[in-house]
């Protein structure tokens, strides 16, 4: 799950990381006295939306006075922001953070994730602070600091120091660089996230260290224990159809193709993409309804699959172990007693009861194209297109 | 042999009074797994199925002598009871709960630490379907008659494209001499190095399927460990090259997110360590047949 910049900064400054005064507001009014409150003369209008690359999409303005201000925030508010990372629909600006513009001395990365291979938390800092951590390993792999922290006992002062130190801060300030890479580490390992990145870090003319953006992702296993961040959730974030999906315990993701897909597994839907790609089609969506794909499942499924216009055809894929294959036929003939489908279906089943559960199918009245293997059943679904 | 589970390996399930655990527990001692007692703590001293109810790992592993347990235990207290049965000597647990946190597994492989290597328990899972050694005994909750007792080690993440792998070789006459599920999450008890390791070492496994998918590290690290110390051929298939990048696809471990994640390049990098590469997912059985054929063990 992932929050605004505004929330991950609230969330930083309560592990005491220092952050650029600001405000949320929901209209130009509201932006032009959140101006004038946070004083100074000059402010930066930053569009919140779950997306990094905001600044080159115009999603991030500097003004100069509180009208400037409320004209910035007028423009963006209601708008689509379309970045690299958001795709061509874009994402839609529903609320603006106003905060006080920083006078900048130095630009710095600090990341946290998980690191897989050593299974423990790792930070990663930079001195290109600005870049993303990609261009930064691919253009300047010299600067990346990296530092694995052992998890049973959380950072140590000496590793935030040598960190500091690595990243080039004056002697001086290396104990408020430490303190907030640890209160950086805190917010992580507090809060279940997988993911913290302040990008940049900055140092200011008045030798301030300052998070002046953050991005954070959480876990959503852990979401059971941590109300406070499920709290700031925000859907309209997120692609609807994946909304509707999530809510109902299936996995999905919506993809650019123009076959549906209705598969049991996560490993099996993959392949089943492949699979699709492999015949010449492309898929419009990943779909998991779970290992287990009892009738239920499959209802809602088709339910979902039927609200994406851009299918032209469907694929159901499912490999029947415990719940018998007879037990799925009779699932999807009630689901399309319910729901009707316009485009051209194949069904491939596999697994305990194939024939009885086949001959379900056949002997229904659903319109299908039976389907043997998983070769079959893509290159079936790509034929079906041409229809 | 098989690995990892025998037909007399005494196993213990842990959440055994709570529905998902009694179902597949049913099935298991169907198939003729020696299940020997439950864990459900608060309801010691009960029988379930014919067996005995424990409060306490440590307690069940007393009187029944187990060495093996299955976790169908809730999200929130997996972490709890992989520890518990850690600490009770249980020598393999697989946990079959999917949802478990990353910062809990992170938390249970810690704590594993302070058991030397002889007395460590090994972890297999979470979110997993389990282990089954076929005609001898399953310890999972997949469909146990689509396995073909025989020679072929399978080792995948993903449950259902296992059973999809299996059903290939059953239907070219080929049998496996154990699969085993890791899991589809980040950070995983079994890593596929730990398990193709165990295959190099069984007298009865000729060969090795793997079935990997995108994210992570660990389908190389078992090709370079393959490379460097296996005598038996291993195959592989990777799943998701439509995948898009930063979409996690259904597994909280299957996203791209660092270079040699990807299906396209495991694949090279796995090619590189002479590993045989199932082009799709449709022929994993066929390639296992082939090289089987081509290594003369067929």
């Amino acid at each position: 799950m992932d929050i605004h910049e505004y929330q991950a900064k609230k969330i930083l400054s309560d592990f005491g990381v220092k952050i650029p005064t600001g405000g949320i507001v929901y209209s130009p009014e509201n932006a032009e006295n959140k101006a004038r409150e946070i004083g100074g003369s000059k402010w930066v209008v930053k569009a919140q939306v779950h997306s990094g690359a905001r600044g080159k999409a115009g999603g991030i303005i500097v003004c100069d006075s509180p009208f400037e201000v409320a004209d910035a925030t007028d423009k963006l508010l209601g708008k689509k922001l379309v970045t690299n990372q958001t795709g061509p629909e874009g994402k839609i600006i529903n609320r603006i953070y106003i905060e006080e513009a920083t006078d900048i001395k130095h630009e710095l990365y600090l990341g946290l994730v998980f690191d897989r291979s050593s299974e423990s938390i790792m930070v990663v800092a930079s001195t290109e602070g600005g870049m993303s951590v990609e261009e930064i390993s691919k253009e300047k792999p010299e600067t990346i600091i990296r530092s694995k922290i052992e998890v049973a006992v959380g950072i140590q002062q000496f590793q935030a120091r040598e960190i500091a130190f690595g990243l080039g801060i004056e002697p001086k300030l290396i104990s408020r660089a430490a303190n907030t890479i640890i209160g950086c580490y805190k917010a992580f390992s507090e809060h279940d996230a997988t993911m913290v990145e302040v990008n940049p870090l900055v140092v200011s003319q008045q030798d301030e260290i300052l998070a002046l953006d953050c991005k954070m992702s959480f876990d959503n296993n852990a979401m059971f224990r941590r109300d406070e961040i499920s709290e700031l959730r925000d859907k309209t974030q997120e692609n609807a159809n994946e909304v509707y999906a999530s809510d109902r315990g299936m996995n999905y993701v919506s993809l650019d193709g123009n076959i549906g897909n209705i598969i049991n597994g996560a490993g099996l839907a993959m392949a089943s993409m492949d699979m699709i790609k492999l015949a010449g089609g492309e898929p419009a969506n990943f779909l998991d309804v779970g290992g287990g794909a009892t009738p239920e499942k499959i209802v809602k499924a088709f339910k979902l699959i039927s609200m994406d216009n851009k299918v032209k055809v469907i694929l159901v894929n499912i490999f029947a172990g415990i719940n018998r294959c007879d037990w799925v036929a009779e699932g999807i003939v009630q689901a399309l007693d319910k729901i009707k489908i316009e485009v051209p279906l194949v069904i491939r089943l596999a697994g305990t009861n194939v024939d009885k559960g086949n001959e379900i199918l056949k002997s229904s009245k659903i319109n299908y194209i039976e389907a043997s293997t998983l070769e079959d059943a893509a290159n079936k679904a790509v034929k079906a297109l041409g229809k | 042999m098989s690995i990892i589970i025998h037909k007399n390996t005494k196993i213990l399930v842990q959440g055994f009074t709570g529905k998902i655990g009694t179902f597949h527990a049913e099935e298991m001692i169907k198939y003729g797994s020696n299940i020997v007692g439950g864990v459900t703590p608060g309801k010691g001293g009960m029988t379930h199925l014919n067996l005995p109810v424990f409060n306490t790992v440590k307690e069940a592993v007393e009187k029944t002598g187990a060495s093996t347990s299955i976790l169908f235990v809730p999200p929130a207290f997996a972490a709890d009871s992989a520890m518990e049965a850690a600490d009770a000597g249980i020598k393999t647990c697989v946990a079959i709960t999917d949802g478990i946190p990353s910062h809990d597994m992170v938390k249970i492989k810690r704590y594993m630490r302070r058991y030397s290597k002889d007395k460590k328990m090994g972890l297999v899972g979470p979110n997993c379907a389990g282990i089954i050694s076929p005609g001898k005994s399953m310890l999972g909750i997949m469909p146990g008659h689509i396995y073909k007792e025989g020679k072929i080690g399978i080792v995948s993440r993903s449950g259902t494209l296992g059973y999809e792998a299996a059903q290939q070789l059953k239907d070219l006459g080929i049998g496996v001499s154990t699969s085993v599920g890791i899991g589809g999450d980040p950070i995983n008890g079994s890593s596929f190095r730990d398990i193709i390791e165990k295959f190099e070492k069984d007298d009865e496994t000729i060969a090795v399927l793997m079935i990997g998918e995108i994210g992570g590290p660990q389908e190389v690290d078992a090709g370079k460990f393959a490379k460097e110390n296996m005598s038996k051929p291993v195959i592989a298939y990777i799943a998701g090259l439509t995948a898009p990048k930063g979409r996690v696809m259904g597994h909280a471990g299957a996203i791209v997110s660092a270079y040699g994640e990807s299906a396209i390049e495991k694949v090279e990098l796995l090619k590189e360590c002479g590993v045989t590469i199932s082009k799709n997912p449709s022929v994993m059985g066929d390639t296992v047949k082939k090289v089987l054929v081509e290594s003369n063990l067929n």
